[in-house]
């Protein structure tokens, strides 16, 4: 286990000493902060029938910002590695694969956390300024984050997986960004394709991360999503560490 | 502490490593030459358990690579060719990092990388990033690194390249002391250092052993026998022809400067004419500024077992 957290603290700390971690960060917080800056002027307007939470993390602003995020934490993890040759001291001191693989897995989620822990103040600056009682429950709380959590999780194992078939950082964020786009967009194909079947429809609903989104950020909280994103990633890990150890058949 | 047998890799189209079989002792150095593309790093990245032999089998400190690869590498430290480091990081947090990493206990983790930061000469840059280090300094990064866990064996690839000859000589040394408590198997192509430093040598061409035994036997068993080299003002005489006729002789050279001819003599394997040089020269009356005679290197050894078609 220590070496776990030994791997797992270097990966962290190196999100920190590169440079991309503090563009991510500014171009997140400057996405997201416009986000809810024009949901609330929005609200101020006119009455509607949702809350902050649901008007937050179901806008454009929002899932643009959320989908561009992945390739960048995850491109370098494995990529790096292998370009600089790195991976030779690291793969020929004692530790075994899977420990590399989910150590890298959950620095990157680290990261995908700590990006996100600033919006949570947005509510609580909402909260005080507005001096009125939350607008929504706890659930509502739950759900979103739980939601950011489940989804995070599937697609940075999306990116572990395509940084670790290539050394080239480039190319293993343009797989990442093109396999997580159709992923997501895969839910929109019954928005966009009206003449499918109900069973079509109603399957393709099960992958729309959209959907889910809108039922959780209500705080209704369905078991669905949390089954099938923590298996996938769980399946995305294995094809990775699967991966990972056919380097030595490789080189 | 390393024990190979009959080891083979083969990538697609060719085979990098052929069947090598050899046994380095406790308390060896040994040191591993060949030609760029030998083979002299895939065989250290197979004993390192970076990557599989394709058949053979090797073990280290009684741990065999592939079944037992952590207990193996653990026993193990490994410097690559290159030194490949993380530039991000500073020196002690690499090696307080890799300490932890290869099972230095908590508490121990201080004194070792104080310990290896001490023997490589790092103090003056402990606190500097890795990235902006000089070539020595990252070589001797990598050198602490390798032995910050007190492994039994180091492997080495290539310590020495890249470097001046002031941190050639310095790395020689440390090598040299290392050498008193570590087993060491290192790589070079840089001849007199071996004969140094190393107390066995295996050669190695294209794959294949050519070569393995001590510095002494190996120069002692060399067949290009030591030359001697006489440097003389031969006046109107065939100087070459003379020469030849001294028995020992096999074969003469000639280069000539001005007045002066140097003649590089080949003689048999053991043979001593010198005193028969001088005493030609002594009655054809030629004038003579050198008369030495060209003791055999371990790069006579090198280029005869590598060269030969």
């Amino acid at each position: 286990m220590r070496k776990f957290f030994t791997l797992f603290g270097r990966e962290v700390r190196s999100y920190f000493y590169s440079p991309i971690a503090y563009i991510v960060l500014v171009f997140f917080l400057l996405l997201s902060g416009a986000d809810i800056y024009f949901q609330l002027s929005f609200m101020n307007g006119k009455p509607v029938g949702y809350s902050v939470q649901e008007a937050f993390f179901n806008s454009i602003f929002f899932w643009f910002a959320f989908v561009l995020v992945f390739p960048l934490i995850t491109m370098r993890l494995f990529s790096e590695e292998f370009k600089l040759g790195t991976i030779e001291p690291l793969m020929t001191a004692p530790v075994r694969d899977w420990q590399v693989v989910l150590a890298k897995f959950f620095g990157a989620l680290f990261f995908y956390i700590v990006l996100w822990l600033p919006t949570l103040l947005y509510f609580a600056i909402f909260q005080f300024v507005t001096k009125q009682p939350a607008a929504s429950s706890t659930g509502a709380y739950l759900g979103s984050y739980l939601m950011l959590l489940l989804l995070g999780m599937f697609y940075i194992s999306v990116g572990c997986l395509a940084s670790v078939l290539t050394k080239n950082q480039i190319v293993a964020a343009i797989i990442s960004f093109c396999v997580i786009t159709l992923l997501f967009f895969l839910g929109l194909v019954s928005f966009i394709v009206l003449d499918v079947d109900a069973t079509t429809r109603q399957l393709l609903g099960y992958f729309s991360a959209i959907e889910q989104m809108g039922t959780l950020s209500r705080g209704e909280i369905d078991t669905r999503p949390m089954v099938l994103y923590t298996s996938m990633t769980i399946v995305m890990l294995s094809l990775t560490h699967l991966a990972f150890q056919t380097r030595k058949w490789r080189l | 502490m390393i024990k190979v047998e009959h080891l083979t890799k083969r990538y697609a189209g060719h085979t990098a490593v052929q069947d090598l079989s050899f046994e380095v002792g406790q308390g060896e150095i040994m040191g591993f030459l060949g030609p760029n593309g030998a083979g002299k790093s895939t065989t250290m990245r197979i004993l390192s358990s970076f990557m599989p032999p394709t058949s053979g089998r090797a073990s280290i400190a009684g741990y065999d690579i592939f079944e037992q690869s952590l207990q193996a590498r653990s026993h193990l430290g490994y410097m690559p060719e290159n030194v490949p480091l993380y530039g991000d990081m500073r020196v002690t947090e690499y090696l307080n990092y890799r300490a932890a990493l290869k099972g230095v206990p908590h508490r121990r983790v201080p004194e070792r990388v104080g310990d290896v930061k001490e023997l490589c000469g790092l103090k003056e840059v402990e606190k500097k990033l890795i990235g902006a280090l000089s070539k020595g300094f990252r070589q001797r990064v990598g050198l602490a690194d390798a032995l910050v866990h007190e492994p039994d064996l180091l492997i080495l690839d290539e310590p020495t390249s890249g470097l001046d000859p002031n941190q050639i000589r310095q790395v020689r040394d440390l090598i040299k002391n290392l050498g008193k408590q570590h087993t060491i198997l290192l790589s070079t192509h840089i001849l007199p250092e071996v004969e140094m430093t190393c107390s066995r040598v295996i050669i190695i061409n294209k794959g294949r052993i050519q070569a393995c035994d001590t510095p002494e036997n190996l120069l002692g068993g060399i067949r290009t026998a030591t030359g001697i080299v006489l440097e003389a003002k031969v006046g109107t005489d065939n100087g070459a022809e003379q020469l030849k006729q001294i028995t020992g002789v096999r074969d003469v050279t000639t280069a000539t400067e001005g007045d002066w001819q140097t003649f590089s003599l080949r003689v048999e394997s053991g043979a001593d004419v010198r005193e028969q040089v001088f005493q030609m020269a002594m009655m054809r009356r030629w004038s003579v500024r050198e008369l030495s005679q060209r003791k055999a290197t371990l790069e006579d050894v090198f280029v005869e077992l590598t060269h030969a078609e």
